[in-house]
């Protein structure tokens, strides 16, 4: 939805366009990277005992707040998705509590996954769900501002070649980079290392925010360098 | 030479499990051991008669005190830091009433093991503990019971590995726990704290202490940290303490007291220990006692004994017959203060003990030197008793007795050393045949798997020209002469040695001729490669879809896992977490297909999109032949045609890879296992407590009632008829041996051991298993019908199911019905859906089979066998039925999915004929990786600090897997008979 190639014939344009575009998504992504950090960081100097590792529930929510603010924003500002038809008030708030809602379900889902994964069903049931909030963040809530509410987009990014502009590109890289990164985190949990951060659901959600950060940062450089190779279809 | 892929293949398996048979066998060296009959005590050797001793000798000390401190390396006492650090100690050993030692011990230097040296003078091997499954006590004949039994009252404080090794030996003890190693000043403490009040009592003849501090200090900061000196100098304070108060004790109308330090280990300069450096196996060994005589001079160099000498010398001291296995040889200064008479009968008895031990374990025990020199010493011995008694106290006597004396302790210490050959150290020889033939045959699966996975799955091995290759008889020669090199010259007892001949150059010839194969292989390939790359480029393998990456991946990274003894500890959970993702990666493929195929057939009308459609066609590609291909819908429609069913098939198929994630995860909590949480609340354990009978009795009831719906679709009328009758044979069964109850049953019943219910069962599985035998002979010799055939592997399945059912206990029940359930879901919605090839079925299948393996409660813990499967139907201990059905109730999962395979890959009336062909070779390859791996992870981890606790357990479970694998390959040939 960004590139016009009915409009542009010039592909030298297109590039140009195409390199704004990889400039701007650098930058929203560098902001979540910043905000992912400042959460670590700044609530140590307004709250007491606050680390990350003692207090990892208020860290949890602060992070996954911190996130969706700095996504929200951005997709306010930039504005990816392509604009409903009918924009009425009344429109954006039904869609609003719909996302709501999608964002609801994805935690619960992902609540659900991560219980049949292994964690206890009843005890710590609040640090299962924060982590599930966390990993919808990262992901859900990403898919919610650059897609939208069209649930065949959805799984149409999420199918092989189903990328269509770099935004597309991004959320896929994003997404399976921070899944990747829970999934991987959660083998340490049952080793008899006896570290602090072998606790659930202390090293599945560092994986996951380690690997978002590592997704936010890769995507814009291997957009960058597959550039030439990337020809998205136009819709 | 080309061989249908999976009798190739089939060969290579069994080749494999013999050479890991081979491996295991040096790598546990068959124990040196005693029969189990009481230990006889020898009469004295007399020329001229009959001699009047005949009972063990009296006991040369009152008390003895045992300090055992750990990790205590030989130069922290008699070094510059004991020099520095422990001057009571130092001036004892240099000046006072004592002598000392340093004493060698044998790797794997842990404390448990070194206990064991200590206390039974047997060098323990892993063996040992498979020989006492279940059970942490030590069992073998040892001081600590000769003690006990003779009624001697026994005070321990400190590591509680001795308290689980003895319990019930001690009148009064405190165990520390060795857990906290951070901790080096409480555990200290809690020990200490005891003894002030011991040393006044006199209700005690040994008292053991053991000191875990230095050790934690070691693991912590190693042997230079300014934390040793304080610690040794705590222990020299305490020494000080309980010597002084020993001697205060001593008076002229008792026998004296001992006190004797030793170490269990010494520590690397690390600060570790496990492995058989000077650093870790020295350590010193102190005796003090007022009758020894005063040293002069500390210049003279220590004398080197082994650890296991101090068991005998311990039982000599305090009168009580020397340990039955003990390799050890008795301490003659410690005796010296004793007549020549009473020397050279500790001796004897020593000898005696110890050629026993060799005549027992060694076929060709006269020969050895040591018990002829025995035979000789003994025959002195006899004479020089003749003329004692005769009165004669000449010179001659006296240096004759000398003589004797020598002529005792060269025999001890050959018959010694020729002993703990035996059990010493690993046939490093036999192993390495057994390594150079296992990583042979996975060089060569792996080198044939574009022709083993090809469209003909033939393994091709080239014979004619490696095997008339110069190579190959130079490789044979050498090899052979290696062997007879190695044979004549080592040491150490070699099982690969004392095979015959024929079977030595027979192997030697195997390995040279794998070696040319698979050179000659690589060249073909090597070949093949550069004129592919002359024709162009190739299309390379980026087609791989995301459940293949997985597939590898996982594969790939369960077996780096092996390597860390954490993961192995709690492998179970590797394999949960594989197969959960393995589930949702299915759900996500099938949302995938369902929800595409029908988007691109819904834009087409209306908006005609053709990105869309693109970019649906490339991925659909190999879904979308499904729908050109109706007969493998056909399958599902015919099991259920009502349109109720086609209507809501998309969404059942959808939510099937939840149904599987859910009854993983209840499986998942029916047995804890592994390590680490072993110890939590679980569904098994709630259900086989006493109250909870009612609840296991319908649990039961249910899950055999499940087990026959789910069974018996494929059945013949007849075997359907045993398949019941045999389901609830189980329950009388069951109820007999009084797990579960019937409703009309007063609970007080007579137990019995259910002998005829089990056989009564037994009958109905040979009956299911005979008649699906006859099926598939049939099929194969005459019709060739596959009707007929797959009905007979079905029937084959339903009688292995059955005996699973009878082995497994009964709340074990349910982990066989969801077997039976996840199976019939992947049948029926997935596999035939998403059109899986032969291989990745075969790893889906090998991974669901392995994460059984854990859901039925096994872990990579000899502790969790179930043996009590091994006599079921059964009045006593018979080896082999027992452990067939022991293999077979341990390796259910596994083997149950693995025919489920052959059924299933035979059953598909779509698949091409090389289906099986494919799978045998998949299963092979998927089962030798891990196992070539593990034994080289093994092989160099041999000094390894966890070596016995965890990678020999799981190196024992790996080992017989490869027996059950090749046992399946040759199940798989037979039906790949086409």
């Amino acid at each position: 939805m960004k590139t016009y190639p009915g409009e542009l014939g010039d592909i030298q344009e297109k590039d140009i366009m195409k390199d704004i575009e990889i400039m701007s998504m650098a930058s929203v992504h560098f902001f979540c990277v910043l905000s992912i950090i400042l959460s670590a960081v700044v609530p140590a100097f307004l709250l007491e005992k606050f680390s990350v590792l003692g207090t990892h529930l208020t860290w949890l929510c602060i992070c996954s707040v911190s996130v969706a603010a700095v996504n929200i924003i951005a997709s306010v500002v930039l504005k990816p998705n392509p604009s409903p038809k009918r924009n009425s008030l009344s429109h954006k708030v039904t869609r609003f509590l719909k996302s709501c809602l999608y964002f609801m379900i994805s935690c619960l889902l992902f609540h659900t996954i991560v219980v049949l994964y292994g964690a206890p069903l009843l005890e710590s049931v609040l640090e299962t769900f924060l982590f599930a909030a966390l990993l919808s963040t990262f992901t859900t809530l990403r898919c919610l501002c650059l897609l939208g509410l069209n649930l065949q987009a959805w799984i149409r990014v999420f199918s092989k070649n189903g990328a269509m502009s770099i935004w597309d590109s991004s959320l896929q890289i994003t997404t399976v980079c921070s899944i990747v990164g829970a999934w991987l985190g959660a083998f340490p949990i049952p080793l008899d290392w006896d570290r602090p951060w072998q606790v659930w659901p202390i090293s599945c959600s560092f994986g996951a925010t380690f690997g978002y950060v590592a997704g936010l940062i890769t995507a814009p450089l291997w957009i960058y360098w597959n550039r030439k190779q990337l020809t998205y279809k136009s819709k | 030479m080309r061989a249908r892929g999976s009798l190739g293949v089939t060969c290579c398996v069994l080749l494999q499990a013999a050479a890991v048979a081979l491996f295991l066998r040096g790598f546990f060296p068959a124990p040196v051991r005693s029969l189990n009959r009481p230990a006889e005590i020898p009469v004295e050797p007399n020329a001229g008669g009959i001699s009047n001793w005949t009972s063990l000798p009296p006991p040369l000390f009152r008390r003895v005190v045992i300090v055992l401190i750990d990790a205590l390396r030989e130069d922290f006492v008699f070094g510059p830091k004991g020099k520095e650090f422990m001057p009571y100690m130092t001036h004892i050993v240099g000046k006072g009433t004592s002598h000392s030692f340093v004493a060698k011990a044998t790797a794997p230097t842990v404390t448990m093991p070194r206990i064991k040296a200590l206390t039974t003078g047997s060098i323990p091997g892993f063996i040992d503990v498979i020989m006492n499954l279940n059970s942490p006590a030590l069992l073998e004949d040892n001081l600590i019971w000769q003690a006990k039994t003779a009624g001697k009252r026994i005070i321990f404080y400190g590591d509680d590995t001795w308290v689980r090794l003895f319990p019930k030996h001690f009148v009064e003890y405190d165990g520390t726990t060795s857990f906290f190693v951070s901790d080096f000043t409480e555990v200290d403490n809690n020990v200490t704290r005891h003894l002030n009040n011991v040393l006044k009592r006199e209700d005690w003849d040994i008292l053991i202490v053991h000191y875990l501090g230095l050790d934690h200090i070691g693991h912590l900061t190693g042997p230079n940290s300014p934390l040793i000196g304080p610690k040794l100098s705590e222990m020299d304070h305490i020494l000080k303490k309980i010597h002084t108060s020993l001697l205060s004790k001593e008076s002229d109308n008792v026998l004296p007291s001992l006190l004797v330090l030793c170490g269990d280990h010494g520590m690397t300069e690390a600060g570790g220990h496990g492995g058989s450096s000077d650093d870790e196996v020295h350590t010193p060994l102190v005796f003090v006692s007022s009758v020894f005589d005063k040293k002069e001079g500390y210049d003279k160099p220590l004398e080197l004994v082994q650890q296991t000498d101090l068991a005998p010398t311990l039982a000599v001291s305090l009168g009580l017959p020397i340990s039955r296995n003990s390799l050890g040889k008795l301490i003659l200064p410690v005796v010296e203060g004793r007549t020549m008479r009473e020397q050279l009968r500790f001796l004897h008895l020593n000898g005696f003990q110890l050629s026993r031990l060799l005549k027992e374990n060694m076929p060709a025990y006269e020969k050895d030197i040591g018990f002829q020199q025995f035979k000789t010493a003994e025959k002195s011995h006899g004479n020089w008793l003749k003329l004692y008694l005769d009165g004669n106290t000449s010179e001659v006597l006296t240096n004759l007795g000398k003589k004797v004396l020598k002529q005792y302790l060269d025999a001890l210490k050959m018959l010694s050393s020729s002993l703990s050959k035996q059990v010493a150290q690993y046939d490093l020889y036999s192993m390495m045949v057994g390594t150079a033939i296992i990583v042979e045959i996975l060089f060569l699966l792996l080198l044939s798997i574009p022709k083993g996975l090809g469209s003909s799955a033939e393994l091709e091995v080239p014979l004619s020209s490696p095997l008339f290759s110069l190579l190959f008889y130079l490789m044979c020669l050498l090899l052979s002469a290696i062997h007879v090199i190695v044979c004549t010259s080592t040491e150490n007892s070699c099982y690969f040695c004392t095979l015959s001949w024929l079977i030595a150059i027979g192997v030697m010839i195997l390995i040279s001729g794998l070696f040319c194969v698979i050179l000659s292989l690589l060249g073909k390939m090597c070949a093949n490669s550069k004129s592919l790359k002359k024709q162009g480029p190739l299309a390379s393998g980026s087609d791989w879809s995301e459940l293949d990456v997985l597939l590898l991946v996982g594969t790939v990274g369960h077996v780096l896992t092996l390597g860390s003894s954490s993961f192995v500890e709690e492998e179970h959970q590797t394999w949960y977490f594989l197969i959960n993702t393995l589930c949702l990666a299915l759900s996500q493929q099938i949302c995938r297909k369902y929800f595409l195929v029908k988007n691109s057939d819904v834009e087409l009308s209306p908006s005609g999109s053709k990105g869309y459609e693109d970019a649906n066609e490339s991925f659909s590609s190999k879904d979308s032949d499904i729908y050109s291909m109706p007969e493998s819908d056909s399958k599902i429609n015919k099991l259920n045609t009502s349109g109720l069913f086609k209507h809501y098939e998309k969404w059942i198929t959808m939510a099937s890879p939840w149904v599987i994630l859910i009854c993983c995860r209840l499986l998942r909590s029916l047995n804890q296992t592994g390590v680490q949480w072993a110890h939590r609340p679980d569904f098994g354990h709630w259900l086989t407590s006493s109250e909870q009978k009612a609840a296991l009795s319908l649990l039961s009831a249910v899950s055999l009632g499940m087990i026959f719906v789910l069974v018996q679709r494929r059945c013949s009328l007849v075997s359907k008829i045993a398949l019941a009758l045999g389901l609830l044979g189980i329950y009388c069964y069951r109820s007999a041996i009084g797990n579960v109850v019937f409703p009309w049953q007063q609970d007080s019943q007579g137990i019995s051991k259910g002998i005829i219910e089990a056989r009564f069962v037994y009958i109905f599985v040979l009956g299911i298993l005979f008649t699906g035998t006859k099926d598939l002979l049939k099929s194969q010799v005459f019709t060739m019908d596959s009707n007929t055939k797959s009905r007979g592997l079905w029937e084959v399945y339903s009688g292995l199911v059955l005996l699973t059912a009878l082995l497994f206990r009964p709340h074990n029940l349910p982990v066989l019905v969801f077997c039976l359930i996840i199976q019939t879901i992947m049948m029926t919605f997935i596999w035939n859906l998403l059109k899986y090839d032969a291989a990745q079925i075969t790893i889906m299948h090998y991974w669901f089979g392995q994460a059984f393996f854990y859901f039925q409660g096994n872990s990579n813990n000899i502790a969790t066998v179930d043996i009590s499967a091994g006599f079921v139907g059964l009045d006593d201990y018979i080896e082999i039925p027992a452990i067939l059905l022991t293999t077979v109730a341990t390796y259910a999962g596994p083997l149950l999915w693995a025919i489920h395979l052959i059924c299933y890959l035979s059953s598909e009336t779509i698949r091409s004929s090389s289906a099986k062909g494919h799978g045998c070779f998949c299963y092979a390859l998927l089962r030798s990786i891990p196992i070539t791996v593990y034994i080289i992870l093994v092989t160099s981890l041999r000094y390894h600090l966890f070596i016995w606790s965890v990678f020999s357990p799981k190196l024992l479970y790996e080992g017989i897997q490869a027996f059950v694998t090749a046992a399946i390959c040759v199940f798989f040939t037979a039906m790949d008979k086409n």
